[in-house]
């Protein structure tokens, strides 16, 4: 089975954009300015609604006064932010302290590079996409290690050092999900995982869907794995140091990796731009609201988990079965008969309920108490 | 410490949550929307009859925080104590509502206003006039059952939050 | 290999957000787990039985409001059986339903505070705090309606009460009771088989009964142990006995047991709060009281069924018109002292949800 039939390098560099004068160089200016634009208004868009959206989740109005439905909210938080005192503790390592929030929040920013918002409109459309968008994200994890630390606070520190040993574990089933995904697909590339995307991925991946979809929670500290920012228990983690701007920025990373992850949830396995009667940005705008929705309905409703049972869920329950949905996807995209792709569906989704339940059967989170 | 049910609690949870997105918040914006406080509310600042009060020092005494200082002139006219200073310094007061409950005479009365903050420490000390009644400071049913009949009712939350779980 | 390793030692409070009030634990940690662990209190000291002592029996009352502020109503009734047990007078029949509904609605008030903020300090965002709030405004509206204020109530006096209950309370009651359990379902649909909650509080500090009975734990606190010990049935007052009603008790004694605990007293206060509703008697809520108590000289303790457990006061009178010494015996501080044995072992996320567990008011413990 083979979704893309006759795709080679040649229809590759089809999808890249007409000859414009000065040839790519206009291309990168502009998407430049679309994905900042795109990222800085998406993340004010994100703000104000996860906020409304979590008020009303908990039969409260959220903010709003500034402006219609208090859409000025973002700004207004934007300008406070930016007239505070920049404060640095005495005892902080300046240079590192500085630099930290720019480490954090450019990576983030470069993953809106691969992501397509229309057919072929995107920066750069490499045929390694899943690989670049893995290699990159983990990246923004340096510059929250390295705010925690050289900050000189213990509370930071704590928060750091969970934050680098949560991205190490889950690294690995975000990558394995993500490799179904590609195997379906047969191509790295974000644009031509989008084309192959007759029937979105989600029906067919279900499980990888899930597995990435926690797995990317909790990379990018969402709850119930927000153990860096943990305020009932480290105040505010990694940036309980940080004021003013260099906050804004930390504040600013956190949701736009959010917007990262959506984004990419929404071209993966939501069939990314693809859609009836809507042109295609909005189809892809709205569906990465969509997967955002579902994330602050999620931080609305749990408890934060412990983080050796965050430790225990990585390398016990989603690990072991993406590597089984891995082989399960090998397996069906060596022998499946292409022409009853949606016999797949059925049989993908059972699968995924009796892994989820029989696993969940097996596992057992975390240890007890400890003798010290 | 197992997933016991296999995410189905977690499902549950969420479906509560959901449930609530659809239910009518019930925020109150203050500053616009009031809600009207208890018939017996013992509100900000104390209000005071002088044509009642007769110097005895009642409330002064059961006061537990010492908070009422009244100075009376030692000649009496028509056989009454005439009242030189009656003084509350509510920036002491608790607004226990002792004094109301221990005046004979029925002349000291609990504010039923509330937004009663003030600029400057020596506003909060009221003397003589500034606690007699007026439009701006009536006086709530605290200890009175026919000033409380005459209030408007209270707003209950419990009337307005009709939803069932 | 074995690495060098060092343990550090964090302050967790006066100023965190989970301490619920300004309590300080000086927790050494091997890496995240607690190796040691030091309760400091007294952040909120404000010398209540000292200045009890200069006050009438009268105006201690609203001193008693600010113990454990978020149960008020509590507080009023302990000290007030202390000193009619001390003075030898007795309230009328009405008076002490009302106080058995009161006292009830006021321990559902406290223990939905104390679950949610319970479940926030296992991280989830306000969501479930949020909601038991709103539960606890309606019983504070009911408050308010008595007593004119929604936190300080000082309603209930030496020998009854101040006044009698408007003829709006009851309708109002009777449309909580009816509705409340509703909302505990929506609750415990939530929550109680929530896999993280679960994960988090299942086996987590553990209190062993014999522990639980050696520091004189009482409360959810005690009967999440396994030890069926309520004040309410072991020494009946105000006429709990007339009242049909379970003691819901754990079994494993963890944080999950308590809170299960908590949940389950909220709906047999209900069931309480039914029964008083229906056997309310008319007539006067006070007794004839001269409004200076002068107790005869001696010494009284009495003890109710706190929310936070068994909350006592000792009274001693040199028949003079203010208490010659109040001793409180507060549950907070008591229920605090196994915090240490609770701990150590545990990780840091896992101290901020057994001391949540443990529901303690700041005000009552360092008084």
């Amino acid at each position: 089975m083979v979704l893309n039939p006759g795709l080679g390098m040649e229809y590759h560099w089809q999808a890249l954009p007409p000859d414009w004068p000065g040839n790519f160089w206009w291309h990168w200016l502009a998407f430049s300015v679309i994905i900042l634009a795109f990222v800085l208004g998406l993340v004010m868009g994100f703000i104000w609604l996860e906020r409304r959206g979590i008020g009303r989740f908990q039969i409260r109005l959220g903010p709003n006064r500034t402006g219609p439905f208090g859409l000025l909210q973002p700004i207004a938080d934007a300008v406070k932010v930016l007239l505070k005192e920049n404060i640095v503790p005495a005892a902080a390592d300046k240079i590192v302290h500085w630099l930290a929030p720019l480490v954090a929040f450019v990576p983030t920013l470069m993953i809106f590079a691969v992501v397509p918002f229309q057919d072929g409109a995107l920066l750069a459309d490499l045929n390694v996409g899943v690989l670049y968008i893995v290699a990159i994200s983990s990246i923004s994890t340096v510059g929250i290690f390295m705010a925690g630390w050289s900050s000189s606070n213990k509370y930071s520190l704590l928060a750091a050092m969970r934050d680098v040993a949560t991205v190490v574990s889950y690294e690995i089933p975000v990558v394995l999900s993500l490799a179904g995904v590609v195997l379906l697909a047969g191509s790295l590339s974000l644009n031509q995982i989008v084309m192959a995307q007759d029937i979105p991925f989600i029906l067919l991946q279900p499980l990888a869907f899930l597995l990435f979809f926690i797995a990317a929670s909790a990379e990018i500290n969402r709850t119930p794995f927000d153990l860096l920012e943990a305020d009932s228990e480290l105040v505010a983690g990694f940036h309980i140091e940080y004021s003013g701007m260099k906050f804004a920025l930390f504040y600013l990373t956190e949701y736009a990796e959010a917007l990262a992850v959506s984004a990419i949830i929404a071209t993966l396995f939501l069939g990314g731009w693809r859609g009836p009667v809507l042109p295609p940005w909005l189809w892809f705008v709205g569906k990465v609201v969509a997967v955002f929705s579902v994330m602050f309905w999620i931080r609305s409703t749990l408890p934060r988990v412990r983080i050796d049972q965050l430790m225990a869920l990585a390398w016990k329950f989603l690990l072991p079965l993406a590597l089984i949905n891995l082989v399960v996807t090998a397996v069906q995209v060596l022998a499946w008969p292409e022409a009853s792709l949606w016999a797949m569906v059925p049989v993908n989704v059972a699968i995924m309920a009796a892994l989820v339940v029989t696993w969940s059967r097996l596992l057992k989170l975390g240890g007890g108490r400890v003798e010290v | 410490m197992k997933f016991e049910h296999f995410g189905t609690g977690i499902i549950k949870g969420l479906a509560v949550t959901l449930r609530h997105l659809f239910r009518k918040p019930i925020t109150t914006q203050y500053p616009e929307q009031k809600l009207t406080t208890s018939r017996r509310a013992r509100g900000n600042e104390l209000v005071w009859d002088i044509t009642k009060c007769t110097a005895c020092g009642t409330c002064a005494k059961a006061c537990p925080q010492g908070v009422i200082r009244i100075v009376t002139s030692a000649k009496p006219v028509e056989n009454r104590y005439v009242v030189e200073k009656f003084e509350v310094d509510t920036g002491y007061c608790i607004f226990c509502g002792l004094c109301v409950e221990a005046c004979p005479f029925q002349s000291l009365l609990m504010g039923y206003s509330y937004e009663r903050a003030k600029y400057r420490r020596h506003e909060v000390v009221h003397t003589n006039e500034m606690l007699l009644p007026s439009a701006k400071r009536p006086a709530s049913g605290y200890m009175y059952p026919k000033l409380a009949k005459a209030l408007p009712p209270q707003t209950l939350l419990i009337e307005r939050d009709e939803v069932k779980g | 290999m074995a690495l060098k390793t060092e343990s550090f030692a964090l302050n967790i409070g006066p100023l965190h957000p989970s301490t619920h009030g300004v309590f300080r634990m000086r927790a050494v940690l091997d890496g995240e787990v607690i190796a040691n662990m030091e309760p400091v209190f007294g952040y909120l000291h404000r010398g209540i039985e000292k200045l009890a002592e200069e006050r009438t029996y009268t105006g201690v009352i609203p001193l008693t409001d600010r113990l454990d502020y978020l149960a008020s109503m509590s507080n009023n009734l302990a000290y007030v059986l202390a000193v009619e047990k001390l003075a030898e007078i007795s309230a009328p029949e009405r008076a002490t339903y009302l106080r058995v509904i009161l006292a009830e609605l006021q321990r559902i008030a406290s223990h939905l505070i104390a679950v949610g903020a319970f479940v926030n300090d296992c991280g989830a965002f306000f969501t479930p705090f949020l909601y038991m709030f709103r539960e606890r405004e309606k019983i504070l509206d009911l408050f308010e309606m008595l007593s004119g204020q929604r936190l300080l109530y000082n309603y209930m006096r030496i020998g009854g009460f101040n006044q009698d209950i408007p003829d709006e309370f009851l309708p109002a009651l009777q449309k909580f009771v009816s509705q409340m359990p509703g909302f505990i379902d929506e609750y415990d649909r939530l929550l109680a088989e929530n896999e993280i909650l679960l994960a988090r509080t299942k086996g987590v500090g553990i209190l062993p009964q014999d522990l639980a009975v050696n520091i004189s734990a009482s409360g959810p606190v005690l009967r999440a142990s396994g030890v069926k010990w309520d004040i309410r049935k072991a020494d009946p007052y105000c006429g709990y006995d007339r009242f049909e009603f379970d003691i819901p008790t754990g079994t494993a004694g963890d944080c999950y047991d308590r809170y299960r605990v908590r949940i389950e007293e909220m709906r047999q206060s209900l069931r309480i709060i039914e029964q008083a509703m229906k056997q309310l008697p008319s007539g006067a809520v006070k007794s004839t009281v001269p409004y200076l108590v002068r107790p005869p000289a001696g010494e009284a303790y009495a003890h109710i069924e706190a929310p936070k457990g068994e909350l006592g006061f000792y009274l001693v009178s040199d028949n003079s018109i203010a208490p010659y010494r109040c001793h409180i015996r507060a549950p907070s501080l008591i229920n605090l002292t196994a915090l240490r044995d609770m701990t150590v072992g545990w990780k840091v996320a896992d101290l901020i949800v057994i001391f949540g567990s443990i529901d303690i008011t700041m005000g009552e413990v360092d008084r």
